[in-house]
């Protein structure tokens, strides 16, 4: 019997890891990737005082940090069901079944699908297949592409790839049809655009960042978005500009490009070719947690977390007794935010087993004010709202226990 | 090895050179490095097809490079429906891609079924009925 099953070795699981290790609690953590670090691995970002956010440096630190504490890292474990015991749970995964009295599910995050006619043509892939292909496997994904969707994660892969020397055509909305409303329409577009504005050097964009709060002033910039689109490194952002489909035989041989108006409707006439090998779609990532379903966790839909997320207090514990969560399967905040989720999570889980050590719940509150200065000043930023998201969670959670 | 490798990057480096691993596709022998996946040593070698659908022959590659949609099932050394994004190569590891299966999945009972828990539980199932 284990005192903790970590499900998920990317930033959130690995620091929860360390932090239980710390305290010498009996620890395993599995993955179904072969390789540990989760989604961290693929990430490469200029913050904006220019230094590099490199995933693969970032997660060797983690996991120095775990070898130094002697911890059980097993990749290539899939968890598929989770079953309760009487003191505890037992994990069911394609290596067997692990018996532990805690679990902590840091699963992280999916990406959504936008489905564009043609997209199952080899191809055309996630944004996030194509940046784990460059940055982890270092393999180019093509000679030229396209992104379909324009949001925090496509405009920073879109640089990913450009590093990397996989050339872009442009990135461009998905034409809009019943399954992609939120990612077809210009002004919705636009809002998302302003908050990724300081990760662009394009004055025009930096323009829109400073009256972010004005919204006229946003309408204005979709009314008058120029027709060669806005270039960010180079690269035009086409907001104004939608991919109808994606055409090949046996793999992608191009798109079909036209332009839209200010509400996202196709003008008639406008479309054209465009060559290119590749496809990359963009729709946004929501929070992996079959998990905490199949073991019965209550759930809230909430907007500003990213979706459908398991009821959890600012602990990171779960309405069910020894079942914590961490990470993106919390709400889609960046990895940085992981990181600070996970410890604080570790440190709960400790502080629940060892309840004799008064001084770990002032570590406990410590990594909970750390969580909140971290999400405060995190340069990535995927919903608006996040912090009244939090807020409203913590409320869920009091509710769900008073009842 | 090929042109699809990113020997240099300018923030993360040269690649650093690993084993080099030798594996078989439909009947081929390629090579990749160690710590690629199925999917990534293919798609080095420029193959970006691993299987068809299985009722209609279409061409289907990666999706999401995670192992979350299963779109690059392949047979890996006989088992079937492996995700070759998440399977690193192995030597003399046998990868056959994903075929036309000669029975269309064509269930004619499917009117019958419930579509929905709430049609379950109004009764719209037959007693005897396995698929619930
Ligand atoms: C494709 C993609 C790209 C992203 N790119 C960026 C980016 O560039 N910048 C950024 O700030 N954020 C990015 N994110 C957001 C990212 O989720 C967070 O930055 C951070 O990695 C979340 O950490 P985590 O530990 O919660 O989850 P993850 O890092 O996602 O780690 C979760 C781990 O759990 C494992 N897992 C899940 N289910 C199971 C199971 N059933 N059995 C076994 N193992 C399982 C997964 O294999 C994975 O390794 C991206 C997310 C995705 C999905
Ligand atoms: S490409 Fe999605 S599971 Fe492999």
């Amino acid at each position: 019997m284990y005192d903790v099953v970590i499900i998920g070795a990317g930033p959130a699981g690995l620091s929860a890891a360390i932090a239980c290790r710390e305290w010498d609690l009996h620890v395993l953590v599995l993955d179904e990737f072969p390789k540990p670090g989760g989604r961290l691995l693929g990430q490469l970002h200029q913050e904006p005082s220019g230094e590099w956010w490199n995933g693969i440096q970032e997660t060797n630190l983690l996991l120095e940090k775990a070898q130094k504490y002697d911890t059980d890292i097993r990749c290539g474990v899939s968890a598929y069901h989770i079953e309760k015991l009487e003191h505890g749970y037992a994990i069911h995964t394609n290596q067997g079944s692990f018996e532990t009295e805690n679990l902590l599910l840091a699963t992280g995050a999916a990406e959504s699908a936008v489905p564009v006619p043609g997209w199952t043509l080899p191809g055309v892939m996630s944004i996030g297949a194509a940046q784990v292909m460059t940055n982890v496997h270092r393999v180019k994904v093509g000679q030229k592409g396209i992104v379909v969707g324009v949001n925090v994660l496509s405009a920073a892969i879109a640089r990913e790839l450009q590093l990397a020397g996989v050339e872009l055509h442009s990135m461009a909305l998905p034409a809009s049809n019943p399954a992609t409303v939120q990612h077809s329409n210009p002004n919705t577009v636009m809002d998302g655009l302003v908050r990724i504005a300081h990760l662009a050097p394009s004055a025009f964009l930096r323009f829109g960042s400073k009256f972010a709060k004005a919204s006229w002033v946003r309408r204005l910039a979709v009314k008058f978005y120029p027709k060669g689109g806005v270039k960010m490194w180079g690269m035009p952002i086409h907001i104004r500009k939608a991919i109808l489909s994606i055409n090949g035989n046996d793999r992608v041989e191009s798109v079909t490009m036209c332009r839209i108006n200010a509400d996202g409707e196709q003008i008639p006439g406008t479309e054209e070719n465009i060559t290119v090998d590749f496809v990359c779609i963009a729709g946004g990532l929501y929070p992996l947690t079959e998990l905490a379903a199949v073991i019965g966790c209550p759930f809230r839909y909430m907007e500003e977390l990213g979706g459908h997320v398991p009821i959890h207090s600012e602990r990171m514990e779960t309405p069910l007794k020894g079942v914590y969560v961490a990470g993106n399967i919390t709400g889609i905040e960046s990895a940085k935010v992981a990181r600070a989720q996970g410890e604080l999570a570790g440190l709960s889980i400790a502080a629940d087993k060892l309840k004799a050590h008064a001084d770990l719940q002032q570590h406990v509150e410590d990594a909970v004010k750390l969580v909140a200065t971290t999400r405060a000043d995190a340069t990535i930023q995927f919903h608006p709202h996040i912090t009244d998201g939090r807020h409203k969670m913590e409320q869920a959670f009091q509710q769900t226990k008073s009842s | 090895m090929s042109n699809h490798r990113i020997m240099d990057h300018p923030v993360l480096g040269k690649l650093e050179k690993t084993e080099e691993i030798t594996f078989i596709f439909d009947g081929k022998s390629y090579t990749g490095f160690k710590g690629d996946t199925v999917a990534s040593a293919l798609l080095a070698h420029g193959i970006r097809q691993l299987r068809v659908q299985e009722e209609s022959g279409n061409p289907r590659g990666i999706y999401c490079n995670i192992g979350h949609c299963f779109e690059c099932r392949v047979t890996i050394n006989h088992v079937e429906g492996v995700r070759s994004c998440m399977t690193p190569i192995e030597h003399n590891m046998v990868v056959e891609s994903g075929r036309l299966q000669p029975v269309p999945f064509k269930s004619t009972e499917a009117d019958k079924l419930p579509r929905t828990y709430a049609e379950f539980e109004r009764g719209l199932h037959k007693e005897d009925d396995p698929h619930v």
